[in-house]
């Protein structure tokens, strides 16, 4: 028996006890039971957390080298250099040339250290950006394949304006003249995340976790105690379940059990079957109309009454 | 009343009446304290020109977090505000722009669905007024109490700043003391003409955040607005008192061309 049920058998103990020597106790039970709630809900979204950031976890150019027959990498921004952090190039699937954008985090420490673990540098959405534009201008549907911690909180990032390139995409992605198809395949960091995650379809892995801060921030910042980031992720909604319920994602694609981590080879299977859906669904439409159903669709975010 | 403030850069002790009188700069040294929006406004908008828009809209909790409401009420209290901007239309010497200020009173200038919601209104007001938009920036960054919601409001905003655009309509966004996080990622950063005030903060992540990173202290100066403008990312860091003067001739310079229903010299 799991520890909440434990708990949950002992208040039903204590509640018969209690009615029969005539005592109510039933704020209480209420209290604790609301408490064993929270715990699983956090629980449950700590798994998450746990799994997106496994070290096993398929990486963007994982995925890509699965879902894609043939894949060309380009590098560079044109202005300040390449960021390793965040990789893209043209690929094939199914025979049909897509632009495929993603934050590469290492396989190992090496290249985790040379990827700087994910975390992209101005250039990086830089690149980002040259790649989608180059996209739009050759009819290619862009992919983004999303899994970072956040953009980088380092001195050469500000100097060089990290604040300004992740606005400048947000801004450029919701008018490019092509599908969008973005996929959270891990962690959602941010504006980090953000940044290449503006789309016309928006889709999590089944264990991946998007979210406006990393649990241990929001931990440190709100609850002044950043070893409350286990509680943290259970109140923040930030699974793909929230996230398809609160209709900021539009789906979710299911892993293999255990997590990607367990099958890379199904996972992306799983992945390609949306994509392919997807991009059969989306390429035929008229650009002009994608762009204004999509920028639709980022107004209507948020919750607000106007009384 | 002679209320004394302590000037937190030369120390000086000053005159509540007087430092209000001159902008809330301080005069022996410059520094800008932080100024609220209806100060702003006065200052800015021909008198009785300003007329507010969207007073009425307030944040609902989206993602339930413990607390929120309460968190709320004690920040409109406390800031005499009803969320962290206010928006509206008004002129300056006879032309007519929409405003949006920021205050950093309620909640950190935090951008939660109310604050998104506003400035994405407000900039869309300027596309339905045919008229330039101008933004007074100062924010902690998103507001994590509205979770993802908050987030969103970043891509929201920068979509509303889009279309600005594409009618040929200018955003001028002044950057204040401080700017930082999703705010900066955002519409604060989209600015067709950048302005900073002196000494203002202006960054994605905090100083604390970046020292914890590197290991290392930052230099003097630096997320400061006269580094941006070092760093090319603000065209001009404007003293308080030259804004005004400085907002008639740019508006001066984007007047819609007539008989062009575009607009716009942009």
């Amino acid at each position: 028996m799991s520890t909440p049920k434990k708990v949950l058998s002992r208040v039903e103990e204590l509640q018969r006890l209690a009615a029969e020597a005539g005592i109510d106790i039933s704020d209480e039970i209420k209290k604790i039971t609301e408490k064993v709630d929270e715990g699983s809900a956090s629980t449950r979204a700590w798994q998450r957390v746990e799994l997106a950031r496994n070290p096993d976890r398929p990486r963007a150019l994982d995925v890509i080298a699965n879902i894609c027959d043939d894949f060309i990498e380009l590098h560079g921004d044109r202005h300040f250099g390449d960021d390793p952090a965040l990789i893209g190039g043209i690929g094939f699937i199914n025979g049909i040339p897509v632009t495929i954008i993603g934050n590469q985090k290492g396989r190992n420490l090496k290249e985790t250290v040379a990827r700087n673990g994910g975390m992209a540098n101005p250039e990086g959405y830089r690149k980002a950006l040259r790649l989608a534009r180059q996209a739009e201008k050759f009819h290619r549907p862009i992919i983004t394949l999303i899994d970072t911690q956040g953009a980088f909180p380092g001195l050469g990032a500000e100097e060089r304006g990290i604040g300004e390139a992740i606005a400048v995409n947000l801004r450029e992605f919701s008018q490019l003249k092509t599908p969008i198809i973005c996929i959270i395949i891990g962690e959602g960091g941010s504006g980090g995340a953000l940044g290449i995650g503006v789309g016309d379809k928006i889709y999590m892995l089944e264990n991946a976790v998007y979210s406006v801060i990393s649990p241990e921030g929001y931990a440190s910042i709100l609850l002044r105690d950043a070893s409350q980031a286990k509680n943290a992720a259970g109140k923040m909604k930030i699974t793909a379940e929230d996230l398809l319920e609160m209709r900021i994602c539009n789906g979710i694609i299911a892993e293999p059990k255990g997590g990607a981590h367990v099958d890379p080879a199904e996972s992306s299977r799983l992945i390609k079957e949306a994509v392919v859906r997807d991009l059969e669904d989306l390429m035929p439409r008229n650009p002009a109309v994608l762009v204004r159903y999509r920028n639709q669709k980022i107004r209507k975010f948020g919750h607000y009454t106007e009384e | 009343m002679s209320d004394k403030t302590p000037c937190p850069s030369c120390k000086s002790e000053l005159d509540a009446a007087s430092l209000k009188a001159n902008l809330l700069v301080c005069p022996s040294c410059g520094h800008h304290f932080r100024m609220e929006p209806k100060d702003r406004i006065a200052y800015l908008a021909d008198e009785g020109t300003f007329s507010e828009f969207c007073k009425a809209m307030r944040s609902l909790n989206p993602i339930e977090m413990d607390g929120y409401e309460e968190k709320l009420s004690e920040a409109a209290r406390k800031s005499n505000l009803d969320e962290a901007v206010i928006t509206g239309t008004c002129e300056i010497e006879g032309m007519p722009v929409v405003l949006a200020l920021m205050s950093f009173s309620f909640m950190g200038g935090s951008m939660g669905s109310v604050v998104g919601e506003k400035i994405t209104r407000a900039i869309l007001k300027g596309v339905e007024n045919k008229c330039p938009v101008i933004v007074y920036a100062t924010s902690g960054g998103a507001r994590m109490q509205e979770g993802i919601f908050s987030l969103m409001q970043m891509a929201k905003t920068a979509s509303a700043a889009a279309e600005l655009d594409r009618e040929g309509l200018p955003l001028f966004v002044v950057l204040c003391d401080p700017t930082t996080g999703g705010v900066t990622a955002s519409f604060a950063m989209l600015g067709d003409v950048a302005i900073a005030e002196p000494g203002a903060l202006i960054g994605f992540a905090g100083p604390r955040v970046i020292e914890g990173t590197m290991k290392q202290t930052l230099p003097t100066g630096f997320q400061r607005a006269e580094f941006q403008l070092e760093k090319g990312f603000v065209d001009i860091v404007a003293p308080r008192k030259e804004q005004r003067d400085l907002f008639v001739k740019l508006l001066k310079a984007h007047r819609p061309a007539s008989g062009d229903k575009k607009g716009g010299a942009a």
